[in-house]
């Protein structure tokens, strides 16, 4: 029972740091966790998953650099960045509660993609003029700094632009890539 | 112009176009595969017997540093290759092309799992606020340059001094010499006297101040201790000049337990 009210008190203390932003950027890393909730704060969080599973929301763990193969070390764990993202998918109804507008949520899918097909590094005049197809040429400026400005891209002084830390919280690159290369024409747009 | 000058200014030339090539690529994201490493290599190797001055040699550095960078991103990009997250550019620029808006705004939804945060503010931090912002003082009074009081100089006495405890009423070497004086009155022609003999006062306050300075009487060489370790018995014998015995002898420490209740004893002890 006492174990039981400990992690109780863990969980709270847990949602707290994950829900409420902080810093400038959202999410607790892991070493922040571990001081504020204990070394167990690996199990606190599985605890605080599972709870959250049935609200369509999940813990996300973002690892410094690639993620690990196998079973994370609690170094791997330490440095890595832990937020609370949507578990689902949006349909294309809520997105407009996210104030993105259809074109805007089109033009990052191409530009992430895009980039992740070009091993993570693209020159922004590419993407800008992949935009351009499909967006007039005004909005397409517009965007890509938006994008920037929320995290989703970064850009170097050569004009390279790369997935920033917002994508690689929010967006499920893998899964991005298999639906476009597995997509097919709708009949309206095969008759366009 | 010399056969040596004209093969180092080909050399030179060379590797300008190495350093620009890999340069390029880095910079430009162009395939890193355009650069044949061997053939640069061979390059370099050539005219690096050539080379004499420091400008040469860091113009050498700097096309193997350039080639190093491509071949990292030459194994980068087979590594990518290899992962599950590889795709042919030309087939999904191809596909994104193709599709709609629409269609790629629904497939990206599919993908997209936006963070979920809250910004709102919570009644603790609330009240956080206001305790803070009560005691914030007015910008006038923050910004208020400091003012300095002027004042007359004069000389200040001793009895000032010791009223404001900045001295004491004795100096620390007056009060030791004073105690010097009363232990040798005290030990006589005994030579010798027991430790609490001499320590002992009737408060246990007094006691202690006492033994501090007894302490210093033994460590500035005023006196020195005698112990019977089987009789467990501790006298003091004073000098009749300080002596310093730092760098003479050897020099012990020797802890001398003075609780109310040694006191208590030895107090007791005198009225039996």
């Amino acid at each position: 029972m006492k174990r039981k009210a400990l992690y109780l008190r863990k969980l709270k203390r847990a949602t707290h740091l994950l829900f409420y932003r902080r810093h400038r950027k959202p999410g607790v890393k892991g070493w922040e966790l571990r001081k504020r909730l204990g070394s167990d704060y690996p199990k606190v969080l599985g605890l605080l998953d599972a709870y959250l599973e049935k609200l369509d929301l999940q813990v996300k763990t973002v690892f410094e650099g690639e993620k690990p193969a196998e079973k994370p070390t609690l170094e791997q764990l330490d440095r890595a960045r832990f937020y609370i993202t949507l578990r689902g998918g949006l349909t294309p109804k809520e997105t407009k509660m996210s104030g993105w507008r259809i074109d805007d949520i089109a033009g990052l899918a191409i530009a992430i993609s895009y980039i992740i097909s070009k091993r993570g590094k693209a020159p922004r005049d590419e993407v800008e003029e992949l935009l351009r197809d499909k967006l007039p040429g005004w909005r397409v400026d517009l965007n890509m700094d938006r994008y920037i400005r929320a995290g989703y891209l970064a850009q170097d002084e050569n004009r390279q632009l790369y997935l920033d830390w917002r994508t690689r919280a929010e967006v499920d690159e893998k899964a991005l890539i298999d639906l476009l290369l597995t997509a097919e024409k709708t009949e309206g747009e095969k008759a366009a | 112009m010399s056969s040596k000058r004209k093969k180092k200014k080909l050399g030179e030339e060379h590797l300008q176009r190495v350093i620009d090539l890999c340069r390029s690529v880095e910079e430009r994201g162009l395939d890193p595969f355009l650069v044949d490493v061997n053939d640069v290599i061979g390059i370099i190797r050539e005219y690096f017997p050539e080379w004499e001055s420091i400008d040469e040699f860091s113009l050498d550095a700097e096309a193997i540093n350039r080639l190093a960078s491509v071949i990292k991103l030459q194994s980068d990009w087979v590594r990518h290759r290899s992962t599950s997250l590889y795709t042919d550019p030309f087939l999904l620029e191809e596909k994104l092309r193709k599709l709609s808006r629409k269609s790629l705004a629904t497939l990206f939804l599919k993908s997209w799992h936006p963070i979920i945060e809250m910004e709102q503010i919570s009644p603790h931090s609330l009240s956080e606020a206001i305790k803070y912002w009560q005691s914030l003082l007015p910008l006038r009074e923050r910004w208020t340059k400091t003012e300095f009081l002027k004042t007359e100089l004069g000389a200040t006495s001793r009895e000032e001094l010791i009223r404001q405890q900045i001295m004491a009423e004795k100096v620390f070497t007056e009060e030791l010499e004073t105690l010097w004086r009363e232990l040798r009155q005290t030990v006589g022609k005994d030579e010798k006297i027991p430790y609490w003999g001499f320590v002992g006062a009737d408060t246990y306050e007094e006691t202690v101040w006492r033994a501090y300075m007894t302490s210093f009487l033994v460590t500035y060489g005023y006196a020195t201790f005698e112990v019977h370790r089987l009789e467990e018995e501790i006298f003091i014998i004073p000098f009749s000049k300080p002596r310093s015995l730092l760098g003479k002898k050897h020099v012990v420490s020797i802890p001398v337990s003075v609780s109310v209740e040694e006191w208590r004893r030895w107090r007791e002890s005198r009225r039996d």
